[in-house]
This record gives structure tokens, sequence and C-alpha cells, in this order.
């Protein structure tokens, strides 16, 4: 499995909303991959970003990482809390790489002012801009479960089937990044989103 | 925790650590994206021998940092780039009288002006102050220099920057984690006039003494392991710092490389011997030439802005397309998929429930010039509510509000500010309104937090950064003092009041101070209602509630409908409804 001493970096890409909890997804798979003896770099962003704009975060791993951010088409894998902002930021991830998105619209203001359309066709966008495509009602999972703040740690266990790391170190960055008092909810989050991609992935969808 | 050799940390938690373990015990700032949690993260240490404080702005900060530093404490003072400007009178003279206790002053840049007015390179700042300046390049050296910085500032006796960027304070990396450790300097104010008391008479040996001392320090970045060369191949030599080092480790790990952690006083036999020893030169350094108008200076030929952008963010993919070029080879594609084209913007907004949403809809009846400030209600320049005219700095609010006011063509003139930046330049403005017979309206948006910043406290709010309670200071009794009549506290959801309110003052020839009281709903979720819902039967699309800008009223066109996961409850939709169509979710229509 996770092979600490091969020059390979991998690369992650998380895009979303402001105050989508973006960060503590970005903590909890820097986590995994520190716990899994790698070196970590991320990138996050913080400030005026964080006001409900477009967000980007990026977590690099390997036996040794210089840069936190990610160059185009490099990425390994790419998680998206909404569709239009996981479009923008498909140019990142290369071919191939598995893409877990939530089924998620959030209507921007710009759009509510009349300033701009929501794209009616999202969705074949989506299919044509992803070629290893997993969408999940990630949000709708994480209500059923309880609490919908954790819709970031079902979409961060459909990403964890594109990457090889261990299922401990998930649990275990899991763990060190929620309270105490939400841990069960949201390592039930994570299983939940990891079978629902890898049930996406083996139907071919 | 103290068993951990080895954590994750962003650079401003490596800052934060450096700093604790270097026995720092006074710290004091003002917030500023990116360097707010850096003091947040200082005070959680609670350290019983370390004093942290958020000050009402830098200058006072940088004073406090420089009263405890002459008492021989260690001293951290942090800012945003643009907090220098405001401390920059300290800290001109500072570098004269230096200091006794390690002073590190963390100046955090902006490059790309993720969350800033301008894009200001703090490295010029070093040179004319003549203050030495650490540039560190990820969290890992965020920790080091931090403490570097400490030692560097006592062997010299003078205050040293540490220049972070938003990517070095906002990135993590694996940090090793040692203990605090006390300097064993003996604390105590020494009274030495000659070193203390820059009067003319004794400022112009400090002048003279402070020429020396940067020299002394240019031979410490000759020698220093801070200022490093790493020899590769020899036909390219590149000459970087920061996280462009990062980059160039990524896109170009075959070239060699002089790798600056000292920017200044230049290291100018580095700089010699380095290109001396390589065919070609490149300097690769974000913003400004600093480096390179230096480099050329000293008579060595190099490459630089001629390929590397001046403005922005730099990136490594950036570097890439850089390195195509400079070989002849073809660049590769940055450019977003075919399917992005025409998506929705989606700039940063007002939340929804946004108190200061309220006071900018009121404004939004009257044609009159609105001079604002910087905090999170610059975002009501946007569009819908467009309700900002006018930002330079904090504070210039109310002061550009007076100024137009004077001009020989006044126009009706409202200047507006937040309760943070009111404490941090406002009140001037506001002795200046009063004391020069001006007759603007000015409006306090008091929030009751920093929020742009990520919810600080200040000296409106009672506690303190470590948490104690403590005086709340008066924003209308302030005003009062400063001998303003009219007075009114308000609560900015009442549209109807405040439209009326406006009206009445645009026609008095007087100063008037309004207070707009309603708490941060992100920082204050005790204030939240029941979500509200559009009676979707009998509403007639008339956009009067869209025309909030609420990010939880969505609207394709047709009926708008309250996203009840977003809505706060705060009822201003349903103020503005002239059909009463809006009402709790759930209640009787
Ligand atoms: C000189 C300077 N220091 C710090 C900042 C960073 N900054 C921007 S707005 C702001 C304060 C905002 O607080 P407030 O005025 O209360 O408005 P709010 O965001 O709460 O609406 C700060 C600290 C800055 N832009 N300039
Ligand atoms: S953080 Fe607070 S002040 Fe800032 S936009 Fe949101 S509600 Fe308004
Ligand atoms: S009550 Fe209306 S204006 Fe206030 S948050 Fe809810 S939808 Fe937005």
């Amino acid at each position: 499995m996770s092979n600490t001493n091969s020059d390979k970096v991998t690369s992650v890409v998380l895009l979303g909303v402001g105050g989508q909890g973006i960060l503590l997804a970005s903590e909890i798979m820097a986590r995994a991959a520190m716990h899994a003896g790698f070196d970590v770099k991320t990138n996050e962003v913080h400030g005026m970003a964080q006001r409900g704009g477009s967000v980007i975060a990026q977590v690099r791993y390997g036996k040794k990482v210089y840069s936190p951010l990610i160059a185009e088409r490099t990425a390994d894998v790419l998680a998206s809390f909404e569709k239009v902002e996981a479009v923008r930021g498909a140019h990142y991830v290369k071919p191939g790489g598995l893409c877990v998105i939530a089924n998620t619209q959030i209507i921007p203001t710009t759009v509510s002012s009349g300033l701009c359309d929501y794209p009616k066709d999202i969705d074949e966008r989506l299919a044509k801009a992803f070629d290893n495509l997993s969408l999940i009602d990630a949000q709708q999972k994480a209500v059923e479960l309880g609490n919908v703040k954790a819709a970031n740690v079902v979409l961060m266990g459909g990403l964890s089937v594109g990457l090889d790391l261990p299922l401990e170190v998930w649990h275990e960055a899991v763990k060190t990044s929620v309270k105490p008092k939400f841990l069960e909810l949201n390592l039930k989050a994570f299983e939940e989103g990891r079978a629902m991609t890898l049930a996406s992935q083996s139907a071919g969808v | 925790m103290s068993e951990l050799k080895q954590d994750l940390l962003s650079g401003n938690d490596a800052y934060a650590r450096g700093a604790w373990e270097a026995g720092v015990t006074v710290a004091a700032g003002y917030p500023g994206t990116p360097s707010t949690e850096i003091l947040e993260a200082l005070a959680a240490y609670k350290q019983k021998d370390l004093h942290c404080e958020w000050s009402p702005n830098e200058k006072v900060a940088l004073e406090v940092g420089a009263g405890a530093a002459l008492t021989g404490a260690r001293v951290l003072v942090t800012m945003k780039h643009v907090g220098l400007n405001v401390a920059a009178d300290p800290f001109m003279t500072l570098a004269y009288t230096g200091v006794v206790g390690g002073l590190v002053i963390l100046v955090a840049d902006d490059p790309g002006m993720h969350s800033s007015q301008n894009e200001q390179d703090t490295r010029h700042f070093a040179r004319f102050g003549k203050v030495p300046i650490l540039e560190p390049s990820d969290a890992t050296e965020a920790k080091d220099m931090m403490k570097r910085g400490f030692e560097i500032s006592e062997q010299f006796k003078t205050p040293v920057i540490v220049r972070s960027t938003t990517r070095v304070s906002h990135s993590r990396g694996l940090v090793d984690l040692v203990d605090r450790e006390l300097p064993d300097t003996k604390i105590g104010f020494e009274k030495n006039p000659r070193q203390f008391v820059p009067v003319p008479a004794f400022a112009r040996q400090m002048r003279v003494d402070l020429e020396k001392r940067l020299h002394q320090i240019k031979d410490f970045a000759e020698t220093d392991s801070i200022n490093r060369i790493e020899y590769n191949d020899k036909s390219l030599g590149i000459i970087t710092s920061s996280t462009s080092y990062l980059y160039v480790k990524e896109v170009w790990p075959e070239a060699s490389v002089l790798k600056l952690g000292m920017a200044y006083p230049f290291a100018d036999k580095l700089f010699k011997e380095f290109s001396e020893n390589v065919d070609n030169v490149l300097v690769i350094e974000e913003l400004d030439d600093f480096y390179e108008e230096h480099i050329k200076a000293l008579g060595i030929k190099c490459d630089g802005k001629n390929f590397v952008p001046n403005i922005g963010e730099f990136t490594q993919s950036k570097l890439a397309v850089i390195r195509a070029k400079y070989e002849g080879k073809e660049a590769p594609d940055l450019s977003p998929v075919a399917e992005a084209t025409g998506l929705p913007m989606r700039p940063p907004t007002l939340c929804p429930g946004c108190p200061h949403r309220g006071m900018f809809t009121a404004l939004r009846y009257f044609d009159c010039i609105v001079t604002g400030d910087i905090g999170c209600y610059a975002l009501g320049v946007a569009p819908p509510l467009s309700r900002i005219d006018t930002i330079l700095c904090m504070g210039g609010g109310f002061t550009m509000a007076h100024g137009m006011d004077r001009s020989p063509e006044p126009k009706k003139v409202v200047g507006i500010l937040g309760d943070s930046t009111f404490f941090h330049s406002g009140i001037t403005g506001l002795c200046n309104i009063a004391y020069n017979k001006g007759a603007s309206i000015i409006i306090v948006l008091d929030n009751r937090t920093t929020a742009m910043t990520g919810h600080q406290d200040h000296p409106g709010t009672g506690t303190t950064l470590m948490g104690d309670p403590t005086a709340c200071l008066s924003i209308e009794k302030i005003g009062e003092a400063c001998g303003i009549k009219r007075i009114f506290s308000v609560d900015p959801r009442d549209i109807d009041d405040n439209v009326q309110l406006l009206k009445q003052e645009f026609e008095i020839d007087e100063p008037t101070l309004i207070v707009a009281k309603y708490p941060c709903v992100l920082n204050d979720k005790s204030v939240w209602e029941e979500a509200r819902e559009i009676d979707e039967e009998l509403c007639v699309s008339c956009g009067n509630c869209v025309s909030l800008g609420c990010p939880a009223i969505e609207y394709n066109g047709d009926i708008p409908k309250i996203e009840p996961l977003m809505c706060t409850g705060c009822s201003l939709c349903e103020n503005v409804c002239e059909l009463d169509l809006i009402h709790k979710q759930g209640e009787e229509k």
C-alpha cells in the first residue's frame, strides 16, 4: 500500500464555497497523510474569500514535498463540495484522477441579482469535464446522519477511495480533527461516503 | 501535547510556536489577514509568563513592544503589511534607539491581494528603516527563523522583521517541536538617555551607530547559513527566497540556487561568489525587483523581471511557463477546461443575516456619497447593494467624508466604518469632524467584533485577547466627549426608522454620529431565529427581497426561494416585503 519511500508526490485538490468546511476537510486529508508517515504540505484560503466566495484548498504528500501549490493538470484526485466550483477547478486534476463531487448546487448572489446564470446543463458539464467522476449525495447523507455539517467528511470518505492510504490513518485523522462529541457521527459519515463512491465506481458511473 | 515531537502546523501556528519556544514574554499586534492567527495561537498557550494583547492599532502595538523590549523582555509584534504603514513612525526611529530584549516584528505581505487593498512589498521597508529582514519559505522555516530573529535582534540590538506572505502563513507543513526556553537576560529598564532618547544631539550619534551596525549585520548575512548556496548544474544559477525557492525546487530542481533567508542587508559577497561560479544568473522573486536591482547595481549580469512578473502572487505554474520561455520550449497548458466557460462568478458576499446589510439598504434610499472603509462591510460595494463609493485605508471612512463635505461642491456624504476600525483610527477622524466644524453623517457599524479577520476582540467588546473581562469602551460616550451633539443608537435591521433618521439628519448642518448596533451573526449565533419562508403562491416576484443580496434568497428569475439551511432569520427580507408574504417557517400566514 502507501509507499513512503517512492519519490512520488501525491496531490489533492479540494474545492467549494466559503463556509462549507473545506478547512476541516483539508486538515483531515493532511493528517491522514502525516499519520501514514509522509511529509505533507497544504495550502488554504482564509480571510475575505471565506465569506461565501469560491475557495480552494490543496494537500500534497510524499517522501519530500517542497511546494504547497498544485500545478494545473497534475492533481491525483479532486473533491468538490459544489458542482459549479468543481467545473471551475477541473483543470487541476490529471486525466483519469478520481473526482468526488457533492450533488449540491449553491446559487451565488451574482445569479440571484441577475448578473449571470447558474448553468442549466451543469450535470452534462460535469460528465464532460471529468472522466472519473463520482457524484454523491453528500449533503443529503449528512442530514440523514443527523448533521448537515458532516457533509465534508462524507466527501472525504469518497475521496479516500482514490488514495492508497490505510483506513486506520483516516480514522486517526478524523479523531484528531473533530470534537470528541462529533467523532462517532463523523466516522460514520466517512464510512458512508466511502461506500457511496465505491458503489458509484462499481456501477461504472 | 508535550510528548509530541512533530506536528502539522500552519505557518502562522509555527511562528507562534517559535515565539513561544524562544521565550517571548510580551506579544502585541492588530489583526490583519494573513497575520491574525499568530497572536491567537500564541495566546492559546495560556503561558503564565506570557502577556498577549490586541492593541487598538499597529502603531500602538509596536510602541508597546518597544517599551517591553527596552526592559530586556523578548517581544513579538504582529501585523499585516499595511499595518507597518500605520506603525511606520515608531518603526523608523526604533532602529535608531535599538532594543535590549529581542524584538521581532512579524509583517505578513499579501501577494495577489487575497484579502488586502494593496500589494506592497515589505522588504523595501526594511531597507528604508535600516533593519534586517528574514524571509521564511514554509512552516518549518517559519518556526526556525522566528527563533533566529530573536537571536539576531539581541546580538545586534536591533529590531528584526520576519516577513511572511499569505502562502507561508496559511500553508501547513511538518514542524519539529521543542520546549520553551527563557533567555537568561536580566529584565529591568536601565536608564541610558544617549541610547533611548533621540533628541537631536543624541540622535546624530545614533544615526552614525546605525550605519555601523548595518555593516556588522551585512557581514553576518554574508557568512551565516541563513543564506546558503546549493550548487548543482552550474549552467544556471537561480537567486531566490521565500516560497519562490519552493517552486524553484519543484520546477527547476537541477539548477544551482542561492537561497536567501535574510533579504536585507544584502549579502554582496554571496551574490558575487555565486554569479562567478555559474554561467547564467536568474533572479526569481515575488513582487518587486528588490534583489535584482541591487544585484545589477553590483555590476552582475542577470535575468529577472524580464521573465518573472512583479504583479500578483508567484506560483509554480507561472514558473513552469517561465522555464519553458527561458528554454524556448512549449509552455504547459494552465487554462480552465472548456466546460468552465460562462460559469457564474462567486465573489465573497456579506453572510446571510449580516447586520451590515440593513444599513446599506437604508442608504439606498438616498442619492448620497458613501465614503467607506475596510472590514466586512467593504463587501457592500458589490451589487445589488452597491452602496460604498470610496475606500482608502482604515479610518478613511470618516476623514474622507469630512474632506468631501468641505470641498467647494459638497454633496450629501455619509462616512461609514466598523467598530474595530473606529478604535483603530476612526476616533481621530471623529475628533477632526467635531473640531473643524464638520457636518457629515458618520456611521459606526458596530457588530461587536473584528469580523473580517475572523472575529477578534477589541476595546469595545469587553474581553481581552487572553479571554479576560475588561473595560468596554462606549462609542456613543466617546462621541459625546468629542462634542458631537447628535448621537443615535439604532438597530441596523430597522430599515424604515433608519431611512427616516437619515432623511432628518441630512437636513441638519452639524455632525451626526449613528451607532448601528447588532452582533455579527457568524460570531454570535444566539441571535439566530427560525428561518423565514416566502408564500410562493401569492408572491408577485417584485424583487424587493432579492435586492438585499442575501445569499439565502435564491432567485433564478422565477419566484424567489429562501434556503432554510442558510437563513439566520434576521427578518430583513420580512421588513422589505411590501405584501407581507415572508414569515417564520411554519408560522400562520
Ligand atoms: C492598517 C490595517 N490594519 C489591518 C487591516 C486588516 N483589517 C481589515 S478590516 C479590519 C477590521 C474590521 O473590523 P470592523 O471595522 O469592526 O468591521 P467588521 O469586519 O467587523 O465588519 C482589519 C483588521 C487593514 N486592512 N489595515
Ligand atoms: S462575518 Fe459577520 S460582519 Fe462579516 S459578513 Fe458575515 S455576518 Fe457580516
Ligand atoms: S431572514 Fe431573509 S434576509 Fe435574513 S437571512 Fe433569512 S433570508 Fe436572508
